[in-house]
C-alpha cells in the first residue's frame, strides 16, 4: 500500500481524517474524511470558502486540536491520538506558526519574541540569544533585536513572526493568512521570504483565501463542505 | 541549569510585573499591610507579656508572698488618735510554715522607715530586717564587699548591706565598705553592696523594689523593736507589726498551689483578722500565659483576616491579568508550551508578587513597633520566629490565592485564546 511510503516520505499524511463538533442538537461536519499528504519541501496553499473546514484544517495540521477521527501522521508519527501535554511537545519541536495577527508578545524584545520557543526547549540563554540574532538576520531585522513589537511596523512585526517560527527547526511552517494584515506590498515581501525560505529547503503549509498569495505556493488545496475539493501542483 | 533557569523565570515574572507598577504595587498592598500588622501585632503582644511574665519570674515562680495588711476594721480605727494598730505576720508563723513538709525554705522581712546617714549624707531609709536566707532566693549579683550571713544574725551585730538603690541615694561607692552608717540612732558597718532589680516601674513589684537595705531580722527586732510610730496630719499612727512580708520557697513547682492552701489554712487558724495576704506568682504567671494566648488569638485573627483581603487582592488582580494576557497564553501554548509551565509563569508572578509584598511588611512589621516603643513607651519583642512565620505566610498567600488564576490560564483552550482580542 502506497500510505506507508507516504507516512515515511511526507512530512504530513492524513488518513480519512474527521472532525464533528456538536452545536446543542446540531452535528457539524467540519471535516469529512481528509486524505491528503504534503511532501516535504514542498509549499502548499490551503484555499476555500469560509465554513469549507480550512481553520479546522489549520487547527489540526497545527496539533492545537484533535480529530474525531482518523489519522494524522507528522513526520511519520501518529499524533492524532496524542494527549495533551504530548501535542505540546510536538508543537515546540516540530511545528512554526505564523499569523495572520503576527502574535508576538508585546511586554518581550525581538530577540525574546524570536527565543521563546528555545526557552520551552529549554535552551541555554547564551545559545538561544546566539540563534536568535541569526534568525533576525536572515528575515532582516538585525538591528531591531532590542525593540518592542509596538515599535515595528506590521512588516516587520510578521519578519519577527517568521523568525520565532524558524527558531525550532521545524518540520514545517504553518502559516494563517500570513498577509491578512498587511498591504500588498509588505504582504508581497512576506510572501517571497517565504518563497525563498521553501527555496532553501523549508516545507510550508499556507492557509489564505487569497488567490494571488495562492499563487505564490507551489501547490495549491481546495476545500469544500470539509472535503478536498482537488489539488494542484506540478 | 534547573536552578538557573527558575531564576530566568523569576527574572521574567519580576519583569511582567514592572509593566504595570502601579498595579502591582497596589496589589501588594494587602499583603504589606497584612504581614506587616502580624509581626507588629504579634510583636506589642508579645513585649506586653514579656514585661509582666519577667516581672512574675522574677517573684519566682517556686514562691508564695505572704504580706501583712491592715484589716479595713483597723484603718478606722487608727484615725482615732493614739489607738495603736496590731496586725501582721507573727515570728512563730515562720515556724508553723517551716514545718509544712513541701516548704523548702522561708524567709521573714521586717520593714523599718528610719533617718540614715552616711558621712554628711541624711537620708530617709527603707531597712528590711532579715535573715541570709533572703539572699539566697532573691540572687542579685553583689557589686562589693558581702551579703548577710547567719553568723551576723547569731552574733547580732550591727551590719548592713545597701542596695544598689540604697548606695546611690546615700552616695556610698566601694569604698564606703566598713564604713559606719547611722540608722535611726544606731551604727551599722556597712559590710556590702548588691545590685538592685533593673526592673522598669511597673503595676508588678519584685520583693526587694524600693529598698535601701538590709539588717540581720533579729539586730531590727532588737534595736528597733516592732512599734512603728509616725506623726502624719496631727494624728499619731502607731503599729505593732511583727513581720511586714515573708517569702516561702516551695520545694517543687507542682507543689506550690497546694502549699499556698495549706499555709493560708495554717493561718487562718492563728489569726483572728484576715491581717495578711497571699500571692502566688505561679499563679499570675498562668493567667498572664492565659490572657497572652487569648491576645494572640485575637491578634492572630484580625491579622488573619487582613491577610485573606490581602490575597483575594491578589487573586482578583492575577484573575484580571489573566484575562488580560489570554492571547498571549494561547501564543505561548501554540509554540508548545505545556499546561504546567502557564501555570508555574503565572504562580511565579504571584508569588513574586506576594512575597515582595511579604517582605515591604516585614519591614513595616519591624518599624512599627520600634516607633510604638518610642512614643508610646510600650514594650515591644519582635520575634524572629514572627518574621520566620510571615514569609511563610506570605509565600502561601501567593501560592493559594494564585493557584486558581494559574489553573484558569491554564485550562484556556488555545484555539480559543489565540482568536482573545
Amino acid at each position: 500500500m502506497s500510505g506507508s511510503q507516504d507516512t515515511e516520505y511526507a512530512a504530513v499524511h492524513m488518513r480519512d481524517l474527521h472532525k464533528i463538533y456538536t452545536m446543542g442538537t446540531q452535528e457539524v461536519r467540519a471535516l469529512d474524511g481528509i486524505t491528503t499528504s504534503f511532501e516535504k519541501g514542498s509549499f502548499w496553499a490551503i484555499m476555500g470558502p469560509s465554513g469549507s473546514g480550512k481553520s479546522t484544517m489549520l487547527n489540526l495540521l497545527g496539533c492545537l486540536d484533535r480529530p474525531t477521527s482518523g489519522q494524522y501522521f507528522l513526520n511519520g508519527q501518529d499524533v492524532s491520538v496524542l494527549e495533551d501535554d504530548e501535542l505540546s511537545d510536538i508543537r515546540l519541536k516540530y511545528l512554526g506558526f505564523i499569523f495572520q495577527s503576527f502574535n508576538l508578545i508585546p511586554q518581550l524584545t525581538v530577540e525574546e519574541n524570536i527565543q521563546l520557543p528555545l526557552y520551552y526547549l529549554g535552551w541555554d540563554p547564551e545559545d538561544s540569544s546566539e540563534r536568535a540574532r541569526e534568525l533576525a538576520a536572515r528575515v532582516g531585522l538585525e538591528d531591531r533585536l532590542d525593540h518592542r513589537p509596538n515599535e515595528l511596523s506590521g512588516g516587520q512585526q510578521q519578519r519577527v513572526a517568521v523568525a520565532r517560527a524558524l527558531a525550532n527547526d521545524p518540520v514545517f511552517l504553518l502559516a494563517d493568512e500570513p498577509t491578512g494584515n498587511l498591504d500588498s506590498h509588505t504582504g508581497k515581501e512576506i510572501m517571497d521570504l517565504l518563497s525563498e525560505l521553501n527555496d532553501q529547503g523549508k516545507t510550508i503549509i499556507m492557509v489564505t483565501h487569497e488567490a494571488e498569495i495562492a499563487s505564490h505556493a507551489t501547490h495549491q488545496l481546495h476545500m469544500r463542505d470539509g472535503l478536498v475539493e482537488r489539488t494542484e501542483g506540478p | 541549569m534547573k536552578r538557573l533557569r527558575l531564576l530566568r523565570d523569576i527574572h521574567l515574572g519580576i519583569k511582567n510585573l514592572l509593566l504595570h507598577k502601579l498595579r502591582s504595587l497596589l496589589t501588594m498592598m494587602g499583603v504589606v499591610f497584612g504581614v506587616g500588622s502580624v509581626i507588629a501585632m504579634l510583636a506589642v503582644g508579645e513585649g506586653a507579656s514579656k514585661e509582666a511574665l519577667e516581672q512574675i519570674r522574677r517573684m519566682g515562680s517556686h514562691n508564695v508572698i505572704i504580706t501583712a495588711m491592715k484589716p479595713t476594721a483597723e484603718q478606722s480605727a487608727a484615725n482615732s488618735r493614739v489607738r495603736m494598730s496590731i496586725y501582721g505576720l507573727l515570728y512563730e508563723d515562720e515556724g508553723r510554715i517551716a514545718a509544712i513538709p513541701s516548704v523548702a525554705r522561708t524567709v521573714p522581712v521586717k520593714v523599718i522607715l528610719k533617718q540614715g546617714r552616711l558621712g554628711r549624707r541624711t537620708m530617709e531609709l527603707r531597712v528590711m530586717g532579715t535573715t541570709a536566707s533572703w539572699f539566697r532566693l532573691v540572687r542579685r549579683p553583689v557589686l562589693a564587699g558581702r551579703v548577710l550571713s547567719d553568723e551576723d544574725q547569731l552574733r547580732r551585730g550591727n551590719v548592713v548591706v545597701l542596695t544598689e538603690h540604697g548606695a546611690r541615694r546615700l552616695l556610698a561607692t566601694e569604698a564606703s565598705i566598713g564604713k559606719f552608717v547611722l540608722i535611726g540612732g544606731e551604727y551599722f558597718e556597712v559590710v556590702g553592696i548588691v545590685q538592685s532589680d533593673s526592673a522598669s516601674e511597673g503595676a508588678m513589684q519584685t520583693p526587694d523594689q524600693q529598698t535601701d537595705a538590709y539588717i540581720p531580722l533579729k539586730v531590727a527586732k532588737s534595736r528597733f523593736g516592732d512599734v512603728f510610730s509616725q506623726r502624719k496630719d496631727g494624728t499619731r499612727i502607731r503599729e505593732l507589726v511583727q513581720l511586714h512580708k515573708m517569702i516561702v520557697e516551695v520545694r517543687s513547682i507542682d507543689e506550690v498551689e497546694g502549699t499556698a492552701e495549706a499555709i493560708e489554712h495554717m493561718l487562718k487558724r492563728f489569726h483572728k483578722k484576715q491581717d495578711y495576704s497571699l500571692s502566688v506568682p505561679l499563679a499570675l504567671l498562668r493567667q498572664a500565659e492565659a490572657t497572652k494566648r487569648t491576645f494572640n488569638i485575637v491578634l492572630g485573627s484580625i491579622a488573619g483576616i487582613s491577610l485573606l483581603v490581602g490575597g483575594i487582592g491578589i487573586m482578583n488582580i492575577m484573575l484580571a491579568n489573566v484575562t488580560e494576557r489570554t492571547r498571549e497564553i494561547g501564543i505561548r501554548r501554540a509554540i508548545g508550551a505545556k499546561r504546567r509551565q502557564i501555570v508555574m509563569q503565572f504562580l511565579i508572578e504571584t508569588v513574586v508578587l506576594s512575597m515582595a509584598g511579604g517582605g515591604v511588611g516585614i519591614g513595616m512589621g519591624v518599624l512599627i513597633p520600634k516607633m510604638i516603643t518610642r512614643f508610646a513607651g510600650m514594650p515591644t519583642v519582635v520575634s524572629a520566629s514572627s518574621l520566620v512565620l510571615s514569609v511563610g505566610i506570605s509565600l502561601s498567600v501567593g501560592l493559594v490565592f494564585g493557584i486558581y488564576p494559574a489553573l484558569r490560564a491554564a485550562r484556556l483552550d488555545p484555539i480559543e485564546a489565540l482568536r482573545h482580542e
